[in-house]
Parts: C-alpha cells; sequence; structure tokens
C-alpha cells in the first residue's frame, strides 16, 4: 500500500487501524466514527444489535415502492378506492396495511391534465417511508432541493417529463410530518392489464413525481 | 437558523442526477448510520425535530460536501454527546483503540428486536390530541413572517415574508420550530399553504405554477 500505510506501522494506533483495513480498502472518517458509535451502543446496552438487524431489513427487503405501486393501481381500477385515497390517504393506505413511521399522515395528490404534482423536501429528506421505502440519493440531494422549488420545470425537463405552458406545476415541500404520494395518470392502452400487472408499471419516480408512467 | 440545509431556491449544484436501479444502502456503514440513528431515537432522550436540528448543525461547508448518512451520522454523534449517553473521550478510545471505563446510562428502556415491527407500525412522533382552536381557515389569506431565528425552523428561507392561501387545514401538531429547539410543543394548527410561482420567484416564473408548503399558525399572519 501506500506510503501513508507505512507511516500507520510507527504509529501507536496501528493496531486498530489495520484491523480496521478490510477488503484492501482503508475505512473512511465516517466509516469508522459509525463504527465506533455502534460498539459504544451496544457495550452500553444502549441498543440491540438485532433490533438494527430487524431496522436494516425492514427497509432493505420489506417496505419499499412496490407498497405504493399497488395503491396506485388499485386506485385506478377501482373509482371507490380512489375516493377514499384522495380524501385520506392515511386511512386508504392502511387498507393495505401501509402505516407508520414517516408517514403519519400521508395525503396523496392526483396528477390530471390541469395539474402535474412534485413532491420535494427542501429543508431535509422528508419522504413517505410507509409506500416508498427509504428516499433515493437524488431525492435528498442538494441539485434536487434546491431547484424542485425555483425551477421543477426544467428539473422535470431534464428527466425527460414535458409540462405544456397551460399546466400547472404544483410542488409539495413537505416542511411537517405530513407526507406526499403522486398518483401519477394511467397511461393509455393500459385497459386490459390487471391489477398486478398495472402495479409492475407504476415506478418509485413516477410517485414523486418526476416521472410519467409509461406503458 | 440560516444553515446549508434550508437548500429551496439555490443555484449552481448541477443536474439532478438519478441513479439507476439503486440499491437502498450504498456501504455497510450506511445501514449502520441509518439503523443506529432510529434505535437511539426510541430511547425517547429527544424528539425528530432535535434530530433534525442536530444534523443542521453541521457546519456549511461540510454539510455541503457530505452525503445524507454523514450527516445522520454526525447528527446522531451530537445528539448522543448532548445528551449524555456517549462522552466525547469514549468516542476518541474505541477511534484510537484504547481500552476506557465505559460511563453507565441507568435506567435506558431500549427498542428490542421483537418490537421493531410494532414500533415502525405505530410511530407517531408529531400529531397532538390537545384540541387548539385554528388561527385559520381554508381560503384564508395569510403573509408568512420574516423572522431568521438561530435555532430549529421548518419555515423556509425562500418562503419568509410571502403571501400565500391556506389550502388544507391538518389539524393540531406538535410545533418544530420550540420542540426542535427544547422549548416544548406548543400544539398548534399546521397547515398546506399554497404560494403562486411569482409570489415566491417573481414575474418571470410560470403563470399557472405554484409550491405549497406545511405550516404553522406561529409562522403566519394575516394577510
Amino acid at each position: 500500500m501506500s506510503h501513508e500505510h507505512e507511516h500507520h506501522h510507527h504509529h501507536d494506533d496501528d493496531d486498530d487501524v489495520q484491523e480496521h483495513r478490510e477488503h484492501g480498502a482503508p475505512l473512511t472518517d465516517v466509516e469508522l466514527r459509525v463504527r465506533a458509535l455502534e460498539s459504544l451502543l451496544v457495550d452500553k446496552g444502549l441498543v440491540d444489535p438485532a433490533a438494527l438487524d430487524a431496522l436494516i431489513d425492514t427497509y432493505e427487503t420489506k417496505v419499499g415502492p412496490r407498497n405504493g405501486a399497488r395503491v396506485v393501481a388499485r386506485a385506478w381500477l377501482d373509482p371507490a378506492y380512489k375516493r377514499r385515497l384522495l380524501e385520506d390517504g392515511t386511512a386508504a393506505v392502511a387498507e393495505f396495511g401501509f402505516m407508520g413511521r414517516q408517514s403519519e399522515k400521508l395525503v396523496v395528490v392526483e396528477n390530471t391534465p390541469q395539474v402535474h404534482n412534485v413532491v420535494v423536501c427542501t429543508l431535509c429528506s422528508c419522504y413517505p417511508w410507509a409506500v416508498l421505502g427509504l428516499p433515493p440519493v437524488w431525492y435528498k440531494s442538494a441539485p434536487y432541493r434546491a431547484r424542485a422549488v425555483i425551477d421543477p420545470r426544467g428539473v422535470l425537463e431534464e428527466l425527460g417529463v414535458s409540462v405544456p405552458e397551460s399546466r400547472e406545476v404544483r410542488v409539495w415541500d413537505s416542511t411537517a410530518e405530513i407526507r406526499y404520494m403522486v398518483l401519477p395518470e394511467r397511461p393509455k392502452g393500459t385497459e386490459k392489464l390487471s391489477e398486478e400487472e398495472l402495479a409492475a408499471l407504476v415506478t418509485r419516480d413516477a410517485m414523486i413525481g418526476v416521472a410519467e408512467v409509461r406503458r | 437558523m440560516n444553515g446549508a440545509h434550508d437548500l429551496g431556491g439555490m443555484h449552481g449544484f448541477g443536474p439532478v442526477d438519478i441513479e439507476r436501479d439503486e440499491p437502498v444502502f450504498h456501504s455497510d456503514w450506511e445501514r449502520k448510520a441509518f439503523a443506529l440513528t432510529l434505535a437511539a431515537g426510541f430511547l425517547g432522550k429527544w424528539n425528530i425535530d432535535m434530530s433534525r436540528y442536530a444534523r443542521e448543525q453541521m457546519p456549511p461547508a461540510e454539510y455541503l460536501a457530505t452525503s445524507y448518512y454523514e450527516h445522520w451520522a454526525f447528527g446522531l454523534e451530537k445528539l448522543l454527546h448532548d445528551h449524555g449517553l456517549v462522552t466525547q473521550d469514549e468516542v476518541e478510545a474505541r477511534l484510537r483503540g484504547r481500552a476506557q471505563p465505559l460511563k453507565p446510562v441507568p435506567g435506558a428502556r431500549i427498542l428490542a428486536a421483537h418490537d421493531v415491527e410494532k414500533a415502525l407500525r405505530t410511530s407517531r412522533t408529531s400529531k397532538a390530541d390537545e384540541d387548539v382552536a385554528p388561527r385559520y381557515k381554508v381560503r384564508d389569506r395569510v403573509v408568512t413572517r420574516n423572522v431568521h431565528p438561530l435555532g430549529h425552523t421548518r419555515l423556509p428561507r425562500y418562503a419568509r415574508g410571502k403571501r400565500g392561501e391556506i389550502v388544507l387545514d391538518h389539524g393540531v401538531w406538535v410545533f418544530p420550530d420550540t420542540a426542535g429547539n427544547g422549548l416544548g410543543r406548543k400544539p398548534q394548527h399546521c397547515y398546506t399553504v399554497r404560494f403562486t410561482a411569482r409570489e415566491l420567484w417573481g414575474p418571470d416564473a410560470p403563470a399557472p405554477d405554484a409550491v405549497h408548503i406545511d405550516l404553522w399558525d406561529d409562522h403566519l399572519d394575516p394577510a
């Protein structure tokens, strides 16, 4: 390895640093700090390591945008469900068992020929976890948080969504604990598809409002 | 605080870069930063608004140069220090592989693995049960306060001193601008307020466009 590695050989932290050099790549400062915090919290009895695994597993394998896609497909097929969804999103997604963390109150906003909705959180990363899972990196990034409110049409254009001048672009800046999900427009030519087939077309980005659903 | 986290309306960050088939986490330390933050939150020593405020206090140049889970790791470490759960010395000792007796934290009620599912499903951080009268009703015209508090606030800079219209009343919620600063829950109505793009960004903004922002009674005056 490098000169830096040589240097560490003469350093009294050597053993610890060596121990952390896994797979040949040195761990970054944040990796080391997170490890230190984890080991301290576990040793102090403040976190249960099995609870950490369960939290990770929940959002890595159980809760994700497939939840929201099922809701959207149901709303496209069932007008009574759609009405309930737009009136009280929290209750309507709870019919599927979707509820909880970062979805204390859910408002579903419908894209129509008159309005295109886009969701952002300019101050942090608020996102409807129960229906979409954890937010992608771009949603939490400075470019999106900065531009979505001042130049939503520019962002949409870059991402392949062209909104006619006469159609309103309505941005929802999630500054409270109310979470927003977009009900995208159902694409033409999908009249014969089943609920499962429709759900398979619905993307995470369409439910944030930065994509359209395509056949 | 007028920090680097308050990004709405800034220029110069470049295009929005969507990663195809993005994994939920990009490395193991991200998984851990996420899970530790949630698990430590369930200790009940701080609220979600304090958690956000801790991340906002990362120095601005560092905030803009680091990733999201680095913000979370920074916030977690700060909260653990501020609440006396983990000391700076303990962290430094671990980083250097040095043995150090741990300061005990008596009486902590921790999140057990078998409670995770229920805890996530029933997590309710901010809705308030108090019966507080609303100051505004749907269709009322309001103007946001031109305030620049040093602490936590959910009124973004780009929306201060702007005129809007109440479009939804969400009922009574904890007020983050006090709760996040350790000054109590101060429950009050939270509304969605509609601002035209032209009110926020001037006459060159597209006429039909609008930004809807969730704000509380204490952010608003009658217009």
